[in-house]
């Protein structure tokens, strides 16, 4: 690919206080220069990335993403959140990846508070290739609307992805080739592919609302005597509501491979009470 | 009942004119030992000479070796300083005498007339406006001109103009012009010097240096020549409040000058009368950052170096030097250099030196003379007052391991009055003399101590938000690159940016005085301050904060100087509108910050210290002796650690004598536990409240403890040159030092023995100077021509670094015959075993770069000085008690400058070699300073802990349990509530990482300050110019 020198890509860096802050705070005293098109966001430690701030990040424009932390077991923190950001990253880029999107847009970088030089080193170089690389999607051969789009089928998915990759996300591994191994491509196109839809049986909806109370983001549509039913866009399939709605219900079912039912048009929605029909 | 007369004795006085301990001197090293014993719970008098804090250290532009603004870091201390509950401060005063003895003193001290009331005086400076006498500015060394009522400089403490000599009304009795402009009423030429008696149980005297002199040196034609200045003047020429607004301008023409030398050692290392015989310590490394500075400003800039041995033995100055040395158009020469003559016409000056083929004359456009420090003007006059002896230099006569005693018990002192020295040194110092006034005052600490009181906060969580911008030009740090102007411009159209204006130095007293008055009256209830790292300056502005009555956390700062103008210096445009971007996106952020509540958190009152050496035990000894409880721990079966090797210094101490009596000391104090033989397989815990499991042979122990010091020393390195191992007749200088106290006769009677230095380091593998070997191998060298004045000594170095007063030494042991030959490192040494006339002998050839020729060197013995590397087990300890370690593997300090002995980690601080390589003298006044800064903490009954924690909304929970196991702290679990299990935060436990919202599907669990709304909003401002608040909620709600 031809670069573009007239490209200024942008970039954003969310980096740790403790190391790569002061890394490119030492970058800085050290008068140590890098392009003028990269931004940085502070967090107390890289572990506090979330995967929603990198798809927001592309979302809203950005050609290329960096996570910045401390040199592995140098973390600031007990927990050593910088593992934890390696994997996110890690499982980030598959997902990247895996809708059309040059994995090497989302970095992860080691910095310690004493490599002034070496936060410039990596600024400049990372930047020269992001630039070789192009803007985001029109390079990958996306076109915005679809770019956007795909983006945001990824960002509705990530609290699917947390729960169901939670004991990957928390890999404390010492070995490096751990996280190469962490998630394979297959893995990963199948954990899109399997990602569940709750629905609400109509038929079987009591309208008892005890899903609606439970659900963690307000996404189930509730009303004395109406039928329940997912906002599927607001859904973030935790399944709360499946273990929630009562057993002699049974009304939400969890449908894999297939889009939910699209839902009752509103006035129709007014509930079928099953043990009134019994009476009748 | 010694407490309860002091009680007394206290409430009859009630607190006027007494005091715990009194510091006189206001620089750097003052303000430290200020901060830190009024931390500890001491009531401090503070006296300065001048009208303002400060010290040298105001006067430089940038400090080495990572070129930091020196007043912007030192300024927040000013400020600290002055708000300080436990420090009163006297500035414009001098001390007379001092009566009585440690415990209790009784300090004369005469208050200067200011011919100001500072009680009144508001520090408008319209005074100054009007006063009509110009005279030379002693703040920019008189080259440029002030009023003669004027403020010292404008981050001056007390912000307080005062009236100078060369006033009209005090000279001639007219003029009074004064008077009648100011509004306050505040003008007062009644003022007589006030004479003040002050009750103190100990003093530390940090009065500084000053700048040598070079009139004393007609051969520098200082006087006479327009274009010949001295360092301390070039550095404020460099400096953005300096005389010409940071454009470096001669005197003659007002030209930038293109080509400019430095001449080092100007008033040092010289035995000729006007010199010093000492080498400055600091003038090599100054000269580097001037001519890096000068580079700066100018890329096109030539400079030329004149140097005898550059001497980089301080952490990161090898590396600042080859930078230095790698920029286009310097020149270093190693050659004396003398000034001939000016150019009558183009005012250059002329400069006469030697190179290897023959003397050389040049012209430069500006010659810089990297003038060495001298004792203060007057010192004579406070030794008097003070009662306390002088060394052979004029400076303070201390002990020959103790650096921070005088000769008068209960007087300690601290900062360059000891010698020349750099900043780090005279800040650790200072914590260390600190320490040691609490050695003999912890029965009366926290007495007289006050607790610092604020102004009730307002509840303004329910208003919309009023953001307020102030951006900072950083003198010209910000100014010179980005348009300032536009960027306020440019904030005023942000959403609920209410204000915004620029400032010419934010942290100011004066500014954060407007700040705080603006949030009152302007009923701002957001600032953000657009300038600097928040790392350095937040607490400052969230101090400004609280005192103005709002939530401290209602607080954002956007780096536009570290992550912006600094490093964009060459793009203009550019980095303005970076400049732009990044205040967008901290309104972004601001707009959603919340009102958060800090906590107590309880302090242990114990400490552990690992490593058992010089520096722990001197640590341990004076935290035990603070009363606080111990725990010493060591790895080897003894305590001693690398001073078990060392036998005699050249100060003359009995090093084993000495280390014996700390051994004696520490285990007949009751308050020291001492582990040995003793590994750590586990710590945890935090700032207060650590956990640390010590194994040895007597078992396993698991010891709480509130601070920690870490004095785990270093190696000496094992070379596999010069047929070390190889040959039993080549030894390290340890090995050699140990032969000759056992006085070896093989090794006091040998023939011929020849030393190299820089084994093992200044190379690709270890890019840093040992520091100590060169006075190690002229320790040993005169040692062994004490013992057998024939023994023909050769020393092939480098640079000799033989800095301070180790210089004396040096040309102590060049009058004895020992021979100095300098090496290259390109041409190294090379040496064979071989048999001359039937001796065998260890062949040294060399090649001698002035001599230019080879030189053959017969000896019966070969010493290496080799390079001293961070301990074997170094790393692991950093990782146990996550703390950093530098480049080079030595314990990496939390700022290299103003915390010399914290680790960023709080709570855990460092002495000893294991910072970095250095003499006894200065590692224990390193271990007095770790056990002084550890005291800050273990004084107080609790620490503050931040509001920024984990909390939890139930109802978003789905008690997945993600969050859990990623908190190591303990500081999540699952509770049962009405609606089944649920996360909760136990928020003294939560440190604030934030791990647990990251792995949370729902967004439950939130770190506050770091919350997903504010952090996505902060995405958000950086993608799009267009700022459309509260976009990202939409989009959380989604996801």
């Amino acid at each position: 690919m031809s670069a573009d020198a007239s490209f200024k890509p942008k970039m954003l860096g969310i980096i740790c206080n403790w190391c790569c802050y002061g890394g490119a705070d030492l970058c800085g005293v050290s008068r140590f220069q890098y392009p003028t098109y990269i931004r940085l966001i502070r967090v107390m430690c890289s572990g506090r990335v979330d995967l929603k701030f990198i798809f927001r990040a592309f979302l809203t424009g950005q050609d290329a993403v960096f996570v910045g932390g401390c040199h592995i077991n140098d973390c600031h923190y007990n927990p050593e959140g910088n593992y934890d950001a390696y994997s996110m990253v890690t499982l980030c880029r598959k997902l990247l990846e895996h809708i059309g999107i040059n994995p090497k847009r989302l970095r992860i970088e080691w910095v310690s508070a004493g490599e002034g030089i070496r936060f410039a080193q990596i600024m400049n170089e990372y930047s020269r290739e992001i630039q070789e690389l192009g803007p985001l999607g029109s390079s990958e051969g996306i076109d915005e609307a679809e770019m956007k789009a795909r983006l945001e089928e990824m960002a509705r998915l990530i609290p699917y992805f947390k729960l169901a990759k939670m004991k990957e996300l928390a890999l404390h591994d010492h070995d490096e080739a751990a996280y190469a191994r962490l998630f394979t491509t297959e893995e990963v196109e199948r954990l899109i592919r399997e990602a569940p839809s709750y629905y609400i049986d109509p038929e079987k909806c009591q309208a008892c609302m005890t899903c609606a109370r439970k659900c963690p983001v307000d996404a189930i549509i509730s009303a004395k005597g109406q039928v329940h039913v997912i906002d599927q866009d607001k859904c973030i399939k935790c399944g709360t509501c499946l273990s929630a709605c009562p057993p002699k219900f049974s009304a939400v079912t969890k449908l894999v491979g297939q889009p939910a039912p699209p839902p009752l048009p509103e006035g129709q929605r007014a509930v079928v009470r099953t043990s009134k029909e019994a009476t009748a | 009942m010694e407490k309860e007369q002091v009680e007394q004795l206290c409430k009859s006085l009630t607190d006027r004119n007494f005091g715990d301990v009194m510091i006189v001197g206001g620089g750097i090293s003052g303000i430290q030992a200020a901060l830190d014993l009024g931390t500890a719970g001491f009531k401090v008098y503070f006296v300065e000479k001048s009208p303002t804090v400060g010290g040298k250290m105001a006067h430089l532009d940038k400090t080495f070796p990572t070129n930091d603004c020196s007043m912007c870091i030192e300024s927040p201390k000013f400020v600290e300083c002055k708000r300080h509950p436990n420090i009163e401060m006297i500035t414009y005063a001098e001390v007379e005498s001092v009566e009585g003895e440690a415990g209790d003193f009784t300090v004369t001290v005469v208050k200067k007339p200011r011919y100001i009331d500072e009680s009144k005086c508001t520090g408008c400076t319209t005074c100054v406006e009007y006063c009509p006498v110009v005279y030379p500015d002693k703040f920019n060394q008189e080259i440029s001109k002030n009023k003669a009522i004027h403020i010292y400089f404008a981050q001056a403490i007390p912000l307080v103009p005062y009236i100078d000599d060369s006033c009209l009304y005090l000279k001639e009795g007219k003029c009074q012009i004064c008077i009648g402009v100011c509004q306050s009423k505040a003008i007062d030429f009644s003022q007589k010097p006030e004479k003040v008696e002050i009750r103190v149980g100990a003093i530390i005297l940090s009065p500084g240096i000053e700048a040598y002199d070079p009139r004393a040196k007609e051969e520098y034609h200082y006087d006479n020549f327009a274009n010949v200045v001295t360092g301390l003047e070039y550095e404020r020429l460099l400096c953005a409040t300096g005389p010409h607004e940071g454009e470096i301008l001669r005197a003659s023409d007002m030209r930038h000058p293109h080509n400019v030398a430095w001449i080092h050692c100007v008033g040092s290392r010289r035995v000729t009368p006007g010199d010093n015989s000492y080498c400055s310590a600091v003038c090599c490394t100054y000269t580097q950052k001037q001519v890096i500075l000068t580079k700066d400003h100018d890329d096109g800039a030539h400079c030329t170096i004149f140097h005898n041995d550059i001497r980089s033995y301080g952490k990161d100055f090898e590396r600042f030097y080859q930078r230095t040395e790698n920029l286009p158009g310097i020149r270093f020469i190693r050659s004396y250099a003398s000034i001939v003559r000016e150019d009558p016409v183009t005012k250059n000056v002329t400069v006469r030196y030697t190179t290897p083929e023959g003397v050389k004359e040049e012209e430069f456009d500006m010659v810089v003379l990297s003038v060495g420090l001298v004792p203060p003007r007057n010192v004579e006059k406070i030794a008097q007052a003070f009662g306390i002896e002088l060394n052979d230099h004029g400076f303070c006569k201390t002990g020959p391991a103790n650096p921070l005693e005088t000769t008068r018990p209960g007087i300690f002192v601290s900062g360059a009055f000891i010698g020349p020295m750099d900043i780090p040194e005279g800040v650790l110092g200072a914590s260390g003399a600190g320490s040691m006034c609490g050695e003999i005052l912890s029965y009366r600490r926290g007495n007289l101590s006050k607790a610092r009181v604020y102004p009730p906060e307002k509840d303004v969580s329910q208003e919309e938000p009023r953001i307020g911008v102030y951006v900072c030009h950083c003198g010209a740090n910000i100014g010179r690159i980005v348009n300032v102007p536009q960027t306020v411009q440019y904030s005023l159209t942000l959403p609920h940016v209410v204000h915004a204006e620029e400032s010419l130095f934010i942290c100011s007293t004066e500014a954060a005085a407007m700040l705080a008055k603006d949030i009152k009256e302007r009923g701002l209830n957001r600032v953000i301050v657009a300038a600097c790292t928040p790392r350095t300056h937040e607490p400052l502005f969230r101090d400004t904060l609280r005192e103005a009555g709002i939530n401290q956390y209602y607080y954002d700062m956007a780096n536009i100087r570290e992550h912006c103008s600094w490093v964009h210096s060459k793009e203009k445009e550019a980095a303005t509108e970076k400049a732009e971007d990044i205040i967008r996106m901290s309104v972004a952020r601001a707009h959603f910050l919340e009102p958060l509540q800090e906590f107590d958190l309880p302090v242990d009152k114990r400490a552990m210290v690992v490593g058992g050496g010089i520096a722990g035990m001197t640590a341990a000894l004076s935290i035990a002796k603070q009363r606080h409880e111990v725990f010493l721990v060591e790895k080897e079966k003894e305590l001693g650690g690398m001073a078990k090797r060392l036998h005699y210094t050249l100060e003359g101490l009995d090093v084993q004598a000495y280390v014996k009596d700390l051994i004696q000391q520490v285990y007949s104090n009751p308050m020291i536990h001492v582990y040995t033989g003793a590994s750590i397989p586990e710590t945890t815990g935090y700032v207060g409240n650590f956990t640390t499991t010590v194994q040895n042979g007597r078992g396993t122990s698991v010891i709480k403890h509130g601070a920690t010091v870490l004095a785990i020393g270093a190696d000496e390195y094992k070379p596999t040159e010069y047929l070390y191992g190889q040959d039993e007749r080549v030894m390290t200088q340890l090995e050699l030092e140990g032969r000759i106290a056992q006085g070896e006769e093989k090794i006091v009677s040998a023939e011929s023995m020849v030393m190299i230095q820089c084994v093992g380091c200044r190379n690709e593998d270890r890019n840093y100077c040992s520091r100590i070997c060169c006075s190690h191998a002229i320790k040993n060298a005169l040692k062994l021509k004490e013992k057998n004045p024939q023994m023909e000594i050769s020393i092939l170095f480098r640079d000799m670094r033989t800095y301070r007063y180790f210089e004396n030494y040096y040309r102590d042991a060049s009058n004895k015959d020992v021979k100095f030959v300098r090496y290259e490192p390109e041409n190294p040494p090379q040496v064979e075993a071989v048999v001359e006339e039937g001796r065998p002998v260890l062949r040294v050839t060399a090649a001698d770069p002035i001599l230019e020729k080879k030189l053959a060197l017969d000896a019966d013995f070969l010493i290496l000085s080799v390079a001293t590397i961070p301990a074997a087990e170094s790393q692991e300890i950093s990782n146990k008690f996550k703390v950093a370690l530098g480049p080079d593997g030595f314990c990496q300090e939390a700022h290299v400058k103003l915390r010399p002995v914290d680790f960023a980690a709080e709570g855990i601080y460092l002495c000893g070699i294991a910072h970095y390589p250095k003499h006894i003298s200065e590692t224990i006044a390193q271990a007095y300073g770790a056990a002084g800064r550890a005291l800050t903490l273990l004084a107080n009954d609790t620490v503050v802990a931040s509001g920024s924690v984990c909390s939890v909304n139930e109802k978003m929970c789905i008690a997945c349990g993600a969050c859990i196991p990623a908190c190591t702290y303990g500081a999540v679990e699952f509770k049962e509530t009405k609606q089944g299990k649920k996360a909760s935060v136990i928020p003294v436990l939560c440190k604030g990482c934030g791990l647990c919202n990251s792995k949370c599907p729902t967004g439950a669990i939130q770190l506050k300050h770091y919350t997903d709304v504010e952090l996505l909003n902060q995405i958000d401002a950086a993608g799009s110019k267009e700022l459309v608040l509260g976009s990202a909620e939409a989009a959380l709600a989604e996801a």
